[in-house]
């Protein structure tokens, strides 16, 4: 099986789809001629032509909405927002659009359009570059949201997101486009060929969405994290020595409650973790979820390890990650509660 | 054009890299053949302005027409030092970036005219609402330069605390508004400022700075809307430098005949600029400005140029674009235009300008070695870290205080 980075599984993922399914099409700012300006729909338009793969004028709410109107025909659209933090001037195509035109029309139109975008820190890109929205768009009925953490899931989920009849926010986290990161900025670029899920089929395949996955077993506590901090939360459970359980959420909306569920039950304690900031983060939800269903199972409080309650810094951007040093302390913390 | 049936249709450049540049189907108004109305003409009378191409500077380097603003050589001067300063401060620091002294830079290569004779043909009361390109305002405007470095290595002096990226400057005691990352938002809240001059009374106007691709966005449609509205006194310049990354012009344009032909519909007064040319983005801004200052409301100004360089140091033009292209472009070089035309007023020579350059290099030379010295991103030191906290409201909340306290700082 061909190793692959996290760029060249996406890319891959649309290869398969507009191969397969003459009603795809993919736009965005720069996504046509040069390929996307972190390159993941490089070489696509040279393939399939420019009406299927093409640029997009810079405004985000006519990208939305351009793909509502086009799913509402019948077409396929994947819409790349080339920040995260750029999808604010489509949020009301997104939130009062996009997720509801199922419901308003009583199913008699729909708008399956997936919405992908470079999501999260880590890359020095000052506050207009690292923000982790999620929590904006799960609060919506009628999206699906999606954070894939590794090259195989991102294929994977990319092709059932886009074969599935739902909306879909499609937030891919940049800062392990290249290589998982294990939250220590100074350690040299680990490869995801070197990465079990850097091994990515070439042909179709789907990753089913709302499914979690553990990817590390254990007792001593549960971590519900996603995008990249699931390896930094895999790196600080061995260097802590923490017999940790660690889950991938992969879908946040709808997050797979049985999975939590039964891991909570398992271990007792829980650290939810994301970068985006604390107050109304996605970790909240969380967090209120765990103590309606598993109360009586709890033997510690749910620890949230998130970033800051402030927009993301440029400078001081290893202050506001949730790293290492600061993972192994909520580990810590959440596995010594008496 | 049609053959009868609706096809679905994606604008393409004409040129992309292998191919040979040719400008020649642009048929540029020539310099000095624009009128020049009087600046409270109502904007349907003058709607020909939108469609032409403002210019002073002809091809001898002589200024010609209704346009010219007889400046004076001390003027003209100036506005080629501060042209020649912002290229060797971009060239510096792009070499700097590469150094990994800082993490991101944006020049403004070709297009320095549209920023430095704009400021100065503004007084330096009226706010400018500019985007990331137009670093030319600030030292038209006399900002230090150590300063403006500090906040691009974000060291502890950096006025920003490491908040923002490179190139994105906040200097409010020199009216520069603070440069968001998110493009175009500026616009409208220039105009929102321009009614706040208005409705005090004040004398000050607003001005803004777009690119092409960023006419797309809501936002210009919101600033458009409002200036034409509520008269407001703002003069909304689009910088059609012809690339928004990777995307050319036409992407933005769509069918209309020329960007500045989008403000006609608003009723703006609209006019379309040389923006190689430092005598007519002078003497259009002031016209504008003397417009809105006297009651006659917004002005819409295309700026026509072409960005020589990256969009950005994450960016490589050779993969979209011919390498050569900026050769080809037609309208010169604003710097080496402005200079010719100094030379052929007897006001300037070879050796001045070899020395401008000199004086300027050595500047910037010196400006970074007392910038390195309050630190930079890679070594510090960097504002104390508790700062991340500050400056979220007005005074600490508790969260912030927890979370400050979490991070025991
Ligand atoms: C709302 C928003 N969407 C996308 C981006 C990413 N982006 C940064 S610069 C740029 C191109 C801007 O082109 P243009 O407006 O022509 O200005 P220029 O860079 O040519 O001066 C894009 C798409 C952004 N900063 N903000």
């Amino acid at each position: 099986m061909p190793a692959m980075n996290m760029l060249q599984a996406l890319n891959s993922a649309m290869d398969v789809l507009l191969d397969k399914h003459p009603e795809t099409v993919i736009f965005g700012e720069d996504s046509g001629y040069f390929g996307g300006v972190f390159g993941a729909t490089q070489g696509l338009q040279k393939k399939y032509g420019l009406d299927r793969v093409f640029d997009a004028p810079i405004n985000e709410a006519a990208i939305a909405a351009m793909a509502i109107g086009m799913a509402a025909k019948g077409l396929k659209p994947i819409a790349e927002i080339q920040f995260a933090d750029y999808i604010f001037p489509a949020f009301d195509q997104i939130v009062s659009e996009m997720s509801r035109l199922r419901y308003r029309s009583a199913g008699e139109f729909v708008s399956p359009v997936v919405v992908r975008s470079p999501w999260g820190g880590g890359i020095r890109g000052g506050q207009t570059h690292s923000m982790s929205p999620e929590a904006f768009f799960t609060h919506v009925p009628g999206v699906k949201v999606v954070v894939p953490s590794n090259p195989y899931d991102a294929k994977g989920m990319l092709i059932a997101a886009s074969e599935g009849d739902d909306p879909v926010i499609f937030f891919e986290p940049k800062r392990i486009y290249n290589g998982p990161f294990d939250g220590v900025p100074d350690a040299p670029l680990s490869s995801w060929a070197r990465h079990p899920k850097g091994e990515v089929p070439e042909g179709h395949y789907r990753v089913e969405l709302g499914k979690a996955e553990i990817v590390r077993e254990g007792e001593a506590c549960t971590v519900l994290t996603y995008g990249t901090l699931v390896h930094v939360a895999v790196n600080a459970a061995e260097k802590a020595g923490i017999d940790a359980e660690i889950i991938d959420l992969k879908t946040l909306a709808p997050y797979d409650i049985e999975t939590i569920v039964a891991s909570v039950n398992k271990t007792g304690r829980v650290v939810v973790a994301h970068e985006a900031p604390r107050t109304s983060g996605f970790g909240a939800e969380l967090a209120a979820q765990i103590q309606e269903e598993c109360f009586y199972a709890l033997e510690a409080p749910i620890f949230r390890l998130t970033g800051w309650d402030t927009p993301y810094p440029h400078a001081h951007e290893w202050a506001y990650f949730p790293g290492q040093a600061r993972f192994i302390r909520a580990l810590q913390t959440v596995t010594e509660a008496r | 054009m049609s053959n009868g049936q609706s096809r679905f249709h994606v604008p393409a450049p004409p040129f992309r890299p292998g191919d040979a540049p040719d400008f020649s189907h642009l048929d540029l108004q020539k310099a000095g053949e624009a009128k020049r109305p009087d600046p409270l003409t109502a904007s349907v009378k003058m709607t020909d302005l939108a469609f032409g191409l403002i210019g002073v500077l002809d091809h001898n380097h002589q200024a010609v027409g209704e346009w010219d603003p007889r400046l004076s050589p001390e003027v003209l001067r100036e506005g080629l030092s501060h042209m020649v300063l912002t290229r060797i401060y971009d060239a510096r620091m792009l070499k700097l970036q590469r150094q990994g002294k800082m993490s991101f830079y944006m020049k403004s290569l070709g297009e320095e005219a549209v920023a430095v004779a704009g400021a100065m043909a503004l007084n330096k009361s009226d706010m400018v609402f500019p985007s990331y390109r137009q670093q030319g305002i600030l030292f038209a405007r006399g900002r230090n330069i150590v300063d403006m470095m500090c906040h691009c290595i974000s060291n502890s002096r950096d006025n920003l605390k490491g908040r923002q990226l490179p190139v994105h400057y906040t200097w409010a005691e020199g009216n520069f508004f603070s440069i968001s990352g998110n493009l175009g938002t500026q616009f409208p809240q220039a105009v929102g400022y321009a009614m706040g001059c208005a409705y005090k009374g004040e004398d000050t106007i607003a001005a803004s700075w777009i690119g092409d691709g960023t006419t797309a966005a809501p936002d210009f449609h919101a600033a458009m809307t409002l200036a034409s509205t509520y008269r407001a006194p703002v003069i909304l310049n689009v910088v059609n430098n012809q690339w928004a990354i990777s995307t050319y012009e036409g992407i933005a344009k769509g069918d209309a005949a020329t960007f500045a032909s989008k403000g006609l519909g608003y009723g703006l007064a609209s006019l379309r600029v040389d923006g190689n040319d430092f005598l007519a983005i002078y003497a259009a801004t002031k016209w504008a400005a003397d417009r809105a200052r006297k009651g006659g409301g917004a002005t819409f100004i295309e700026l026509f140029t072409y960005r020589a360089d990256a969009h950005s140091t994450s960016d490589d033009p050779a993969r979209y674009r011919p390498k050569n292209e900026f050769e080809k472009w037609p309208l010169g070089d604003p710097i080496e235009r402005l200079k010719n035309h100094l030379i052929g007023l007897g006001e300037w020579d070879e050796d001045r300008h070899a020395k401008l350059e000199e004086q300027m290099t050595a500047l910037v030379v010196k400006s970074y070695k007392e910038a390195e010295s309050h630190g930079t991103l890679h070594d510090g030191p960097l504002s104390p870290t508790h700062t991340i906290f500050e400056d979220v409201y007005a005074t600490e909340d508790w969260r912030l205080r927890r979370q400050r306290q979490d991070l025991g700082v």
